[in-house]
């Protein structure tokens, strides 16, 4: 079971809202580039996200660049999963690729600051602060699996190939 | 029943009768990254501990994002990737041989083929019936040692092309007018196939500006069959051997299917700070333009550099209107200057940079400041894309932004030429 707080954020967040093209320079620097994250969406997330809290996303979440540096800054400020209405394909596969999960659920009655609980096997989200529960789409048996390993390069690693 | 492009390609690859919707695992004919993906790239491949390439010769480091590197955190992550294709005998195309996505178009790309790459604008070879799809780091550097990935069959999406461009509209306009009708989300997952009796007017300079932008809307792949043009484009690369023909089957299944009709087409732009925010040039005259950016693997190629030389010919930019063009390419730099391009451009005030991803990014070579507009004739306008995120960026054509750059505020090319 996962819990944390919800930081909610509108449709379309791009991967340069997420960690804009101009700290590239940054990239083999990882602590330093995440001091950058969501910088362009809320400047002020670094300073307030908490280990286990959730990233609240709208439609087409994460569009853009193919940086997995995006997924990967969001994962090293603690967040614990993404949850969005739709995520765009190549977030949606990074992420999963470094072991962060990504649920896609009707995220309009989830309020910035809510609490929730996140039960990935049981495929729930439970609005502590709302009482509304939602179900979340299930991941293709693929993702799944990387997902359970932690990531794409200890799945590859354990299994020394991709099984479906 | 039929298959679609996007079937058809990945069942040849994943010998297998893949349909929309099933998982196959795919060989895969080109892996490549460049240098802001490559270094996480081969950072992933030494943590997985792989001995070595599946393939040498169809792996691929491009040096165009930041090239030549502008700092020396950038230039020690050139450092690791030279290192990397030295000891693993990959492909390397190095600094000032032009954007990655320009070059595969030129020298590697084939119909048929599957291509990923650690770069979201990868969908741009689909110009040449090719299943390429950008994907992260992680995923690249696992193609670099196994050859192989595994893909959801998407869905795909008919885009049915009529008609014929008017004066000053070009493919950009096209592809503008596609994501604002069906949204920056409108095919997410999906590929977008192209087909149509209008397609015989749009050359494979304009099939790539149209695929290149496929992911805009959100689409794993942007697919134009392999035709009689993909075939005189490849002969002019001196790769006849490299053609084969390649086609949807005619009673293949689309989840929708969207007429366009180019002769309806006007010059379009997509205002801050969404690709689907897409408005008449003619409407927005008036607003003024502090920089013009003519370039990138969108519109950096010969075809896009004509273009803009016709329009500004014995012109002059506006005073206060700064005009950087970045040749996609070595090739299309070399050719421009033949054609004579080169000096025009300059003699109207232009800044030339040396073939790469050049302003783009916001990594160098005309990083916006806040308060600043630029027209751009890229493939994105997210806050901060080039630089401060109080800038705006506006998308357009090499027409629109060479008209711009006479006006200093956007201008319909048509009221120029």
């Amino acid at each position: 079971m996962l819990k944390g707080r919800a930081f909610k954020f509108g449709d379309n967040i791009s991967t340069d809202h997420i960690i804009p093209g101009r700290f590239a320079y940054l990239r083999s620097n990882l602590p330093e580039l995440a001091k950058h994250v969501m910088e362009d969406a809320d400047p002020d997330f670094v300073c307030k996200v908490n280990k286990g809290d959730f990233i609240v996303g709208g439609g087409n979440f994460g569009l853009g660049s193919s940086r997995e540096h995006a997924p990967l800054v969001i994962k090293m400020a603690g967040v614990s999963a993404i949850l969005a209405k739709s995520v765009a394909r190549i977030f949606f596969r990074n992420a999963i690729n470094l072991g962060l999960p990504v649920l896609i659920c009707d995220t309009d009655g989830i309020d910035d600051g809510d609490e929730l609980e996140v039960d990935l096997a049981g495929g729930t989200v439970y609005d502590k602060t709302s009482g509304a529960k939602l179900i979340f789409s299930r991941l293709p048996k693929v993702m799944l699996d990387i997902l359970d390993e932690g990531g794409l390069v200890p799945y590859i690693q354990k299994y020394g190939d991709f099984k479906l | 029943m039929g298959k679609t492009l996007a079937e058809k390609i990945l069942s040849l690859k994943s010998g297998s009768d893949a349909r929309a919707g099933d998982i196959v695992i795919a060989q895969v004919d080109l892996a490549f990254a460049q240098d802001t993906t490559g270094p996480l790239t081969i950072r992933q491949f030494q943590s997985a501990n792989f001995k070595g390439l599946a393939n040498p010769r169809k792996t691929a480091l491009f040096f165009d994002h930041a090239a030549p590197s502008p700092n020396r955190e950038l230039a020690n992550d050139h450092r690791l990737m030279r290192q990397f294709a030295k000891e693993n005998h990959c492909l390397i195309y190095d600094i000032g041989s032009g954007v990655c996505h320009q070059l595969v178009a030129e020298s590697l790309a084939r119909p048929g083929d599957v291509i990923v790459g650690a770069d979201s604008h990868t969908v741009t070879a689909g110009a040449l019936g090719a299943f390429a799809t950008g994907m992260g780091s992680s995923d690249v550097a696992v193609v670099f040692a196994l050859g192989k990935t595994w893909f959801r069959v998407p869905e795909s999406i008919k885009i049915s092309i009529s008609g014929n461009f008017g004066p000053g509209v070009m493919a950009k306009d096209l592809v503008l007018n596609l994501i604002g009708s069906i949204g920056a989300d409108g095919a997410t997952y999906k590929a977008l196939e192209f087909g149509g009796e209008g397609l015989k007017s749009l050359k494979v300079p304009d099939r790539l500006t149209v695929a290149n932008m496929a992911v805009e809307a959100g689409a794993k792949v942007g697919l134009f069959p392999a035709d009689r043009v993909a075939k005189e484009y490849l002969s002019r690369q001196k790769r006849s051997e490299d053609f084969r023909p390649l086609a949807a089957d005619i009673d293949a299944s689309y989840e929708r299917t969207v007429n366009i009709n180019l002769t309806a087409l006007e010059p379009t732009v997509a205002q801050p700070h969404q690709v689907e925010n897409i408005a008449l040039a003619r409407e927005l005259k008036g607003t003024k333009i502090q920089q013009v950016f003519i370039g990138t693997c969108t519109n950096g190629r010969l075809e896009d550099i004509a273009a803009a030389a016709r329009i500004l010919k014995g012109k002059r930019r506006y005073p206060r209107t700064r005009l950087i063009i970045a040749p996609a390419s070595a090739q299309v730099l070399l050719d421009a200057i033949g054609a004579g391009y080169i000096q025009t451009l300059v003699e109207a005030g232009a800044i030339i940079m040396p073939p790469g991803c050049a302003a783009c990014l916001g990594l160098h070579q005309g990083v916006l400041a806040g308060g600043e507009a630029c027209l751009s004739t890229a493939n994105r306008n997210f806050k901060g894309r080039m630089g401060s995120p109080q800038a705006f960026i506006y998308l357009g054509s090499p027409a629109t932004a060479a008209a711009t750059a006479i006006t200093g505020e956007i201008t319909d090319p048509r009221e120029v030429i």
